[in-house]
């Protein structure tokens, strides 16, 4: 079943066989997903399984259903009223669109990073620990505990460990991102979805952002949506190239990016529309 | 050159300013008027002793000039008088407060300048601020402590026995209001508690026996109480003083009624001042006497501010509720359109429309259910079933419930989406989302909604004649018999009490100064809410400062 490719990427991850990825392997498996706004049709039949604990990236010009399709695993869609779907995506063998699905509990197992950072107005200990509080927990020794680790684990601990009682507004706007990578991460999600997270950032924020995704990868499964394709040739294991509601092309970075076996990627890779 | 300036646009921003300009100097100058004209009634003004001839036959009037005006000689001349040996057109008159009420016709006079033979201002002039009819004016001739005459220093005796008295009257009425009232008060919950067994049939001779021992140390109690009430008012009534008013007869004033003695000019700048600040203290701290023409505000105060606080009590919960809903939950369709539509009319409805409303619903059927289920006992006097301080709060929440739902839905719409967004991405159910983060958000807001609710609320009148104020209220809507807060209680209004003192009272012209200086002291209230609210607003802006970059 698993076929080890040879050779390795940038990131020394070994090359999977996407289109035959084993069970475990898979993080999330997305199956026939069309997705409407009233009349029209935004997504069509998505098919593709993006692997565990690696780095999966979406590019393809604006509009072309990149965002949609980040929004659809943990259901943000619902919120827009006319919004209409129908396939499966798959979360342990578990259709989330399944009317038993408690969507809250789904959104705790998919966290999610939006294109500007929404901190909250609160302490940025209390932003780390907002999750936690929602799931009732209240031992101070515990939440101390997860700020700490989200806060490493998002490379900010150090810039803050002095002020975690002041506002989290007083945060720069890359510090307020990772904060809120931190936040998400807190409540210990299976996948994180990121995006457009550096779209609102600086050159350097990006790059601490940036290198924080990597190191995210061995602890969560990452799912990027960026329209910068030399963001997605340095974070990602895997991309997946989107044009007009289709997924045109998968595969892994490296491949996508030299080798390319679709015309339209070329083009959007070599710079002619995007 | 005109047409140069038009298009320079200067035209406009001197006809903006001039607009903002227009509206600061009337309120600073509606400001100004009732400050300056409610707080001079406390300063001292100087008595003036007037020989008169003329017009009127040969007399001396003491009092203070409240007011002078010019009428035409005609018009004088058609209502009788001799003005032949004068030229002028106008003659000048001024009004004398002259006081002593029970001995002259009208406490307050016209008197024509051109009857003046000479006018005084004597240093020996005491003025005599009395529980009873009001100011008298006079000179202190004797003064008689336990029957004997003081000879050594009266005046000075004079004030420390005014001071003494008014200390054991304070006593009593303490002991009246306070012990006795208790006594009183716990007498009728028995009664209605006899009441209320012999209703449910559960009247056992065991009960009665227990009411009926209960009462009987009451009534001991009572007994002890009124003693000392006795004791404390014979104390007080053992002093006169002798006075000689302006008729030139001695008068015997009892010193228990007066409540306070000064000498006007007599005083220097700083005595003045301090008589002043006591004088206002006293209005803002005291019971109203004498229809209210005279005495504090206390009670109009307390009312007001008790009943608005009620108000925003009610209000905030079901204005806010009924926003999150109008604004998260319900479908955005035609009909919620119309609600939001109904909503900001309900803001326009006349004031009195909610009085009647008030009366008809909360005063007739809600209270006079709650009688029937909860007082069976009372019957036939109503316990909730008649105006009261709780109806005036509700309906006045129903009056500004449209400024509260306004003003949270607009703080509702300004939350930036992202902010939701995030939070519902943790997990958080929509519930959840509005209770830890947009309501807290849209505080702010909601405190605007509550600063513009209470200074329409505090500055009703009208619909409040209906539903619960009264122009003298025997009792406060707290005080320390259980339970405490007597919401049922009516109570009274500074607004309308500036009606009543101002159009019902008997004496216009006593009652004047009165106008302006409670009305000063309800613009104070309200500004002082607002001010307080505002202050709250500003702390929530400063912590929920929201995502502006």
């Amino acid at each position: 079943m698993i076929t080890v490719a040879p050779e390795v990427n940038n990131t020394n991850q070994v090359k999977l066989d996407l289109a035959n990825l084993s069970e475990e392997q898979t993080a999330l498996e997305i199956k026939d997903l069309d997705l409407y706004y009233g009349d029209k049709q935004a997504l069509s039949k998505i098919n593709m399984k993006i692997p565990k604990g690696q780095v999966t990236a979406f590019i393809g010009p604006s509009g072309c259903g990149k965002s949609t399709l980040l929004r659809c695993i943990n259901r943000m869609n619902d919120l827009v009223d006319i919004c209409r779907i129908e396939g499966e995506i798959n979360l342990h063998g578990q259709n989330i669109y399944d009317k038993s699905v408690d969507v809250a509990a789904l959104r705790r197992n998919v966290g999610m990073v939006f294109q500007r950072p929404n901190p909250f107005p609160k302490s940025i200990y209390e932003n780390v620990v907002y999750g936690l509080r929602l799931q009732g927990i209240k031992d101070k020794r515990k939440l101390d505990e997860v700020v700490e680790r989200s806060l490493r684990g998002a490379a900010l601990w150090d810039e803050v460990k002095d002020r975690l009682h002041d506002s989290a507004f007083g945060l720069s706007g890359g510090q307020q991102q990772r904060l809120v990578i931190a936040r998400s991460i807190a409540i210990e999600p299976e996948v994180l979805l990121l995006d457009e997270p550096t779209s609102a950032l600086d050159p350097i924020s990006t790059l601490v952002i940036e290198e924080l995704i990597n190191d995210l990868k061995e602890k969560y499964t990452v799912v990027i949506v960026t329209h910068n394709m030399q963001q997605a040739a340095r974070v990602s294991d895997q991309t997946a190239f989107m044009y007009m509601g289709e997924l045109i092309e998968y595969a892994d970075t490296n491949t996508l990016f030299t080798t390319p076996s679709k015309k339209k990627t070329e083009d959007y890779i070599t710079g002619r529309y995007g | 050159m005109v047409k140069q300036w038009f298009k320079s646009g200067s035209p406009w921003i001197w006809m903006t300013g001039g607009a903002v300009s227009i509206s600061l100097i009337s309120v600073i100058g509606l400001l100004a008027m009732i400050a300056w004209k409610g707080l001079s009634f406390f300063w001292p003004s100087e008595v003036v002793e007037l020989k008169l001839e003329g017009s009127v036959p040969k007399q001396t009037v003491i009092g203070e000039i409240y007011d002078r005006e010019m009428v035409p000689k005609s018009r004088l001349e058609a209502a009788g008088y001799d003005l032949s040996a004068y030229q002028d057109e106008y003659i000048e008159r001024i009004l004398v407060k002259t006081g002593n009420r029970e001995y002259v016709d009208l406490d307050f006079r016209w008197i024509l300048t051109t009857d003046i033979q000479s006018q005084t201002k004597p240093e020996a002039m005491a003025v005599f601020e009395r529980s009873k009819n009001g100011n008298f004016y006079g000179y202190v001739e004797r003064v008689i402590e336990d029957g004997k005459e003081v000879t050594n220093a009266p005046k000075e005796r004079l004030v420390e026995l005014v001071e003494r008295a008014v200390d054991l009257n304070e006593e009593a009425l303490d002991l009246q209001n306070g012990d006795i009232g208790h006594i009183n008060y716990e007498l009728e919950r028995l009664r209605l508690k006899e009441k209320k067994y012999a209703l449910d049939n559960a009247l056992t001779d065991e009960v009665l026996a227990d009411l009926e021992s209960k009462r009987a140390e009451l009534r001991a109690e009572y007994k002890v109480l009124e003693a000392r009430l006795f004791e404390l008012r014979k104390k007080a009534k053992r002093d006169q003083v002798v006075v000689r008013d302006m008729r030139g007869e001695l008068v015997t004033l009892p010193i228990y009624q007066v409540l306070d003695l000064w000498f006007p000019n007599d005083m220097g700048f700083f005595a003045k001042l301090g008589h002043f600040f006591v004088q206002s203290g006293k209005f803002i701290s005291d019971d109203p006497r004498e229809a209210n023409t005279e005495g504090g505000v206390f009670p109009a105060i307390f009312g007001t501010v008790f009943m608005v606080m009620l108000m925003a009590v009610i209000v905030t919960p079901f204005g806010v509720v009924a926003a999150i809903y109008l604004h998260e939950y319900a479908a955005k369709n035609a009909v919620t359109k119309m609600i939001r539509i109904a909503v900001i009319n309900l803001a326009g409805v006349p004031s009195i429309v909610y009085g009647v409303f008030g009366l008809g619903f909360f005063v007739y059927m809600l209270g006079g259910s709650i009688d029937q289920l909860f007082y069976p006992e009372a019957a036939p006097s109503p316990v909730f079933g008649t105006p009261g301080v709780i109806w005036s709060a509700l309906t006045l929440a129903i009056l500004t419930l449209p400024v509260v739902i306004v003003s949270t839905e607009e703080g509702l719409s300004r939350i930036p989406s992202s902010v939701r967004h995030g939070s519902l991405a943790l997990g958080a159910t929509k519930a959840e989302t509005l209770w830890r983060i947009i309501v807290p958000m849209a505080s702010p807001a909601i405190m605007t909604g509550l600063i513009l609710a209470v200074a329409r609320a505090a500055g009703e009148v009208a619909p409040l004649m209906l539903v619960g104020v009264v122009k003298m209220a025997p009792t406060l809507p707290i005080d320390g018999n259980f339970p405490f807060v007597h919401l049922d209680r009516k109570f009274m209004h500074l607004g309308f009490h500036i009606y009543d003192v101002g159009f019902q009272s008997p004496n216009v012209e006593a009652a004047r100064p009165l106008v302006y200086a409670t009305a000063f002291l309800l613009v104070s209230v309200i500004i002082a809410l607002n001010i307080t609210a505002i202050g709250i607003r500003n702390h929530l802006r400063e912590k929920f400062r929201s995502l502006e970059h």
